[in-house]
């Protein structure tokens, strides 16, 4: 629909001011806030204009919250969250679009679903398999008698552990399963044309060659539009590393170390420096999204071929 | 021996059968084109030499070799397909090194190879284009090359050329014959296209309706349709094919109350037998009125083809066509006559279709 008119303009623009505005606000606190002394940030009613202690407060949010290591934490469990996401769900959705094997709908189906059960629907089975990720096996073996036949004949007690908490695997293992990933790809994959399936087997390339060679490329845009987003939702992670991580000054990750820069009951209200720290923490979400921006957009919208 | 033989060969996709047992040997270095209106099963007897379909039953050996049960690559076919099929994100000469890049071919003697192969088809400036950047005739000819490249013992081509406008096909005909030619590659070519197929095959399989109704080198094809869908089929325009029976006189009764004498086909007639004859429209004239045997028709309209012209007449309630080359004016409605030369009369079966042979 296109309409020019001066009054409609008017109104358009009214409308997009508006939700910027909307959008852009809450972050203008932020940043106000960050660059007042304790004395501005404390004053009723708030200044809504910046002050000069900007640095004074990134410097002293950085050095109370040890934001270092948990920076470096976040960035290793999003890295690692991203590539194992975007890996885990082009070989599912490549299974499930180019084998044409008996229950692949049925796969298909049971991967759909779990779109409907979020992280922190199955928080405490999770937690209980990351506490013990070989409990599954021994329940198998206990179940089927195996743990009584081993022991009766060796001697020796089955008990298999591998606890997972506190660990980087612990962080990131349990997150990198991604229906909604599987999904993009696969409705990717489908739109490539059999033709090209065909031509490749032709060529006398295997499966893996065919995903290698042609997918994996053709794909590209795809990916790093998943990539933007997964980093961003698995930066943004906030339970999971809460409950996962007892050990907080090595595990810690950056955005559960928020909280406990926020000022408690008694203590000094230095809202100044949690905003800082905030600042520091939604920065790299900001820049990959940035620099991703041209890819995300084409990778979701249009396809070019 | 021949280099392809296929023996019994049947397709079923779930219950129903499209491809009813078919038999055909191909010999060596020979350019074979399988005809047939769409849905005939031609693309499918394709692909199950090239190994992209399940065989259901019987059997296809290729240099000797029973292939049912073996991978594409595993083969020696090499496959040209009707929409190229080209790699979108490598360039032309990656393209055509695929396949030598995936069979472990060193990069020494791979750029070679690519480099003869672009030569043969001219595409040496466009090696580092990719597909989406050349035209539909440059994208053609990088789908023979990659085919070419692997130096197969059979090239496969599933309707290469109807993405391409009429006149690029007739250069990617001429082409392809050359290559043909000057490789003398046992080729199979599947095509609907009639016109194609005859000047391209060495032999034509026409099929229909999953089935194989006649096997022969064009002329034998063109000159003794086996069937009355052959007939129909191959020649443009189409055969007149008239339904009726003879009499206890011998002449020919069609349409309604037209008799024809043909004295011809004395040794078949069968007095009452359902059948179907059939002549070519270069077999009907224009004649004079007086003339033996001449037939009183109407005409219906007339299609300018430049050198000749096409009437369309009605006679006794049966429809005439005939290859004119007079330049008289002839209009619509315009009574004429036409005679029908009764040497190159056709007669078919009314039953089955198949050809009576005289």
């Amino acid at each position: 629909m296109i309409e020019r008119s001066p009054y409609f303009d008017a109104f358009t623009y009214a409308v997009m001011i508006i939700g910027l505005g909307l959008v852009v606000f809450p972050f203008w606190v932020v940043i106000v806030a960050a660059s007042q002394s304790l004395q501005e940030v404390s004053s009723v009613p708030i200044s809504l204009l910046p002050s000069d202690q900007l640095w004074v407060n990134l410097s002293e949010a950085w050095e109370r919250g040890g934001l270092g290591t948990k920076m470096l934490n976040s960035m290793i469990v999003s890295v690692g969250v991203t590539i194992g996401k975007i890996t885990l769900a082009a070989m599912s959705a490549f299974a499930i679009v180019f084998f044409n094997f008996r229950s692949r709908m049925i796969c298909f189906w049971l991967i759909f679903i779990t779109l409907m059960l979020p992280l922190e629907v199955r928080i405490v089975p999770t937690y209980a398999i990351a506490a013990n990720a070989l409990m599954p096996f021994q329940a198998i073996l206990d179940v089927t008698g195996l743990t009584w036949l081993v022991q009766t004949v060796s001697g020796v007690q089955v008990s298999l552990n591998w606890n997972l908490l506190n660990s980087y695997t612990g962080l990131i293992l349990p997150l990198v399963a991604t229906a909604t990933g599987t999904f993009l790809y696969r409705q990717f994959f489908m739109t490539i044309p059999d033709e090209l399936v065909e031509a490749s087997k032709m060529d006398g390339a295997s499966a893996m060659e065919f995903f290698w060679d042609v997918l994996i490329p053709l794909s590209r845009t795809n990916m790093l539009a998943l990539a933007t987003i997964m980093f961003v939702s698995s930066w943004n992670q906030y339970l999971w590393p809460l409950l996962i991580t007892t050990d907080r000054e090595n595990f810690g990750t950056a955005v559960m170390q928020l909280r406990f820069l926020i000022p408690t009951m008694n203590g000094t209200p230095d809202w100044n420096v949690t905003m800082a720290a905030a600042l520091i923490i939604m920065l790299p979400p900001l820049l990959v999204v940035a620099f991703m921006q041209r890819w995300f957009v084409r990778g979701l919208i249009s396809r070019d071929k | 021996m021949s280099q392809i033989s296929i023996r019994g060969v049947k397709k079923v996709y779930q219950k129903t059968e499209v491809i009813h047992g078919v038999d055909v040997e191909i010999e060596h270095g020979e350019f074979v084109v399988i005809l047939g209106p769409s849905g005939c099963g031609k693309s499918t007897l394709l692909r199950m030499i090239a190994g992209l379909e399940d065989i259901s039953a019987g059997e296809i050996s290729i240099g000797g070799q029973v292939v049912n049960k073996l991978e594409p690559r595993e083969r020696g076919c090499a496959m040209v397909f009707q929409n190229y099929a080209l790699y979108p994100h490598m360039t032309v000469k990656q393209n055509i090194g695929y396949a030598l890049k995936v069979a472990k071919v060193a990069k020494p003697e791979r750029e070679a190879r690519v480099m003869a192969v672009a030569e043969s088809v001219s595409l040496v400036p466009f090696l580092d284009r990719r597909p989406g950047e050349l035209s539909g005739g440059q994208r053609q000819r990088v789908a023979m090359a990659r085919a070419m490249v692997r130096e197969p013992k059979v090239f496969l081509f599933d309707e290469p050329f109807s993405n391409l406008d009429a006149k690029l096909r007739v250069a990617m005909r001429a082409e392809v014959r050359r290559l043909h030619r000057d490789l003398g590659v046992t080729s199979v070519f599947v095509t609907h296209d009639q016109i194609e197929a005859m000047t391209l095959a060495d032999k034509l399989i026409i099929m229909n309706a999953g089935n194989v109704e006649q096997i022969g080198r064009p002329t034998d094809v063109y000159n003794h349709p086996a069937s009355r869908f052959v007939a129909d089929f191959i020649g443009s325009p189409a055969m007149n094919l008239f339904d009726g029976e003879f009499d206890a006189e011998g002449e020919f009764l069609y349409g309604q109350g037209g008799r024809m004498s043909v004295p011809q086909l004395n040794g078949v007639r069968q007095p009452g037998r359902k059948v179907v004859l059939g002549v070519r429209p270069e077999s009907v004239r224009r004649t004079g009125a007086d003339a033996h045997g001449a037939i009183p028709a109407v005409v219906d309209y007339v299609e300018e083809l430049g050198a000749s012209r096409l009437i369309h007449a009605e006679a006794n309630g049966s429809r005439f066509v005939a290859v004119d080359t007079e330049t008289a004016a002839i209009t619509n409605g315009m009574p004429v006559h036409l005679s029908v030369d009764g040497a190159a009369l056709h007669l078919f079966s009314a039953e089955d279709g198949r050809r009576i042979t005289h």
